[in-house]
């Protein structure tokens, strides 16, 4: 059965692709919210558009998504994280950038809005600010507790963010986040914007991704102007997107044995993730790739000399690599610090819709190229490794099966590499809209985007994997020692700045 | 363990040989740089990064810069915790408006002598970033720049040549 037929709804949007979106009224967006508090969907994003709230769904078993459109009266709409707690930060942060209210949301609070923007409500009224309000941390209670206040600017090399701990002793009763220090305003930015001044801003939302975001733009892009790109970028863009897994799930494992103070592993995963960024460069003409996606295909071909880097880089990979995760596996003080520490529970992974690595440590079983299979992963054999534990050991050895996956996706993707041209043209097409999901190394990628028909962007939304995974980071830490607290953040490496936009 | 360790100490450093200083970084930085500040800092220097809202591209690089094909400690710099163990602030992102208080504070808890060196395209202009509500336009607009190093992001080869123009200027012949 057709997911969208679950509920009550009205107009569908011809123009929305490839997946259905609908206008719904009272009726059949309580259908959605009871069918989220109750497991039979996921929520895969939650966005302001006004006067309207989108809310796109995903029915995992039927790997089917639907957007559904609720239109505001007086600017209200009814709140979803009354029933569904996943939502909670996507109302406040609708509110902060819209002025849309959730009637009976329980935390009217702000999310993104600090204070220090000089307006509120920036994609809605727009009006000057006034002095705000202080905020208000969520209270806690007991004997001997005391607050651990951190950030925004931390001691290492890290992005803004606060953490507000409450700690009895050493042990963390309840972490607090505030997150919306490195908001840039991208969807205003995007509004109006070229397609490819749009990509570039895409691009930009959280740098680790930047071939995950560039993809799923394209790709939304793509869905909406009924474009495909030629199969030879089909093949680069996925081998892009395999080098960044590769890169960042090498720089996160050393990083994390880094945390519980074991730096011989940094040291050696510091080597491949250099010898990847270098191989990625000498192939792409830029260590990080950015901008080598474009919506219609890719932006530059793979160099005889990125090949032959590429080929090195796997044959050293597979020499080294098993070494450090036996090292890993055999010593027995670093196992001490991450086997127990820090465990999502697998109903939490699963109720948050939980994407990435954190949910697959945690028994969710879904990954955005198994699930719906766009190309060319259609093509290619890989496994999605899935763990019960939950811990930071368990999301280190995701890592570690997820880079042996990349070696072999990347070997297909070069034995396999179609002939043929980079880009397929775009046109301007009627207005239309694109809904495109790709799997960054963290989680999944959602980028919505509605096209104005001349070439411009009418509205883009980008939802990154670290909307669902901060506040399980939340719920990891509790009964913790705050000694532990880097290693588990480490061990999520959610991203501050595409959370904040 | 004992295999990865023997043969790091037998197969000789990865570590390459340091670039030449950035001629444009180092004209720069010779207008700025203080006569005291060269002969009382020498050839050491602690690095404080702040993160202004980058979109952490830049971080990635800048962590690249501690790896041992680059291992920016053999040239006397290293990165610190606080600002007030800092000689130099590393300062990314286009400054969003959430940031600049913060920003102010660091600087201000960061003793003189002190440098401020602008990472990236968008902190030196707010870069693609610049005209949004949310955000002030470069680093210059909110604390004082010694040194602006420019890409998005800059590579690991062309932080080093900044960072040893900034330390070439700072213990070199006085000009």
């Amino acid at each position: 059965m057709a997911l969208l037929s679950k509920f009550t709804h009205r107009k569908t949007h011809e123009g929305h692709r490839p997946w259905p979106r609908a206008d719904v009224a009272d009726e059949g967006w309580q259908q959605a919210i009871e069918a989220l508090a109750g497991g039979q969907c996921t929520l895969l994003g939650l966005w302001g558009d006004a006067p309207q709230v989108q809310m796109a769904l995903l029915d995992e078993t039927a790997g089917q998504i639907v957007v559904l459109s609720y239109t505001c009266k007086a600017g209200k709409y009814p709140s979803v994280a009354v029933r569904h707690p996943p939502a909670l930060r996507f109302e406040r942060a609708i509110h902060d950038l819209y002025g849309l209210q959730a009637i009976g949301s329980p935390d009217t609070r702000t999310w993104l809005d600090l204070g220090f923007w000089g307006v509120t409500q920036p994609l809605g009224k727009n009006r000057p600010a006034k002095k705000p309000e202080p905020y208000v941390f969520l209270p806690v209670e007991g004997d001997g507790l005391h607050q651990i206040a951190v950030g925004p600017v931390h001691a290492g090399i890290i992005e803004p963010g606060h953490f507000r701990f409450t700690a009895n002793g050493e042990h963390v009763v309840r972490l607090e986040q505030r997150l919306g220090w490195a908001h840039k305003g991208i969807e205003s930015l995007m509004d109006g914007a070229t397609l490819d001044e749009a990509a570039k801003l895409a691009s930009r939302t959280s740098g680790d991704s930047t071939v995950a975001y560039a993809f799923a733009f394209a790709q939304a892009a793509e869905a909406a102007l009924q474009v495909k790109p030629p199969p030879r970028a089909i093949y680069l863009r996925a081998l892009m997107a395999e080098l960044e897994r590769l890169a960042n799930h090498f720089g996160d494992v050393g990083a994390i044995c880094n945390d519980a103070s074991f730096s011989l592993m940094h040291a050696q995963c510091g080597i491949l993730r250099e010898r990847t960024l270098r191989a990625a460069g000498a192939s792409f003409g830029h260590r990080l790739m950015m901008d080598a996606i474009v919506p219609g295909g890719v932006a530059c071909d793979i160099t005889a000399e990125g090949i032959v880097q590429v080929e090195a880089l796997l044959a050293e990979a597979r020499r080294v690599f098993p070494r450090l995760i036996e090292l890993y596996d055999y010593t027995a003080s670093l196992q001490d610090r991450t086997v127990t520490t820090g465990i999502v529970k697998p109903e939490y992974a699963r109720q948050f819709g939980a994407g990435g690595i954190v949910g697959r440590a945690s028994g969710r079983a879904f990954d955005a190229r198994r699930a719906f299979a766009y190309p060319p992963y259609d093509k290619l054999s890989f496994d999605v490794p899935v763990l019960d534990a939950g811990d930071v050991n368990a999301r280190v050895w995701i890592r570690i099966r997820e880079i042996e996956q990349c070696l072999s996706l990347i070997e297909q993707i070069l034995g396999a590499l179609p002939t043929g041209a980079l880009t397929t043209p775009l046109g301007k097409g009627k207005a239309c809209e694109g809904l495109s999901i790709v799997e960054a190394f963290r989680g999944d990628v959602l980028v919505w985007l509605r096209l104005d028909g001349k070439g411009r962007v009418a509205r883009c939304h980008l939802r990154d994997a670290s909307w669902f995974q901060w506040p399980l980071l939340e719920t990891a830490i509790e009964g913790n020692i705050v000694a532990d607290f880097p290693l588990c953040n480490k061990s999520f490496n959610c991203s501050y700045s595409g959370h904040d936009l | 363990m004992r295999k990865t360790l023997i043969e790091n100490l037998t197969q000789g450093p990865l570590t390459e040989p340091a670039p030449a200083p950035d001629e444009a970084g180092l004209a720069e930085l010779a207008k700025r740089v203080d006569r005291l500040a060269r002969a009382k800092l020498g050839r050491s220097l602690s690095i404080r990064q702040v993160d202004a809202g980058s979109c952490n591209g830049c971080e990635l690089e800048i962590h690249a810069l501690n790896n041992a094909f680059y291992d920016l400690e053999r040239l006397g710099l290293r990165f610190v915790a606080s600002p007030r163990h800092a000689d130099l602030l590393m300062v990314t992102g286009p400054v969003t408006k959430s940031m600049r208080e913060a920003l102010k504070r660091t600087y201000d808890a960061t003793p003189d002598p002190k440098w401020v060196i602008a990472v990236g395209a968008c902190a030196a202009d707010g870069g693609i970033f610049a005209g949004s509500y949310a955000v002030e336009g470069g680093v210059k607009d909110v604390i004082p720049v010694d040194l602006h190093i420019r890409g998005c992001p800059p590579s690991p080869t062309e932080l080093l040549k900044g960072l040893m123009a900034l330390l070439q200027a700072a213990s070199g012949p006085l000009r």
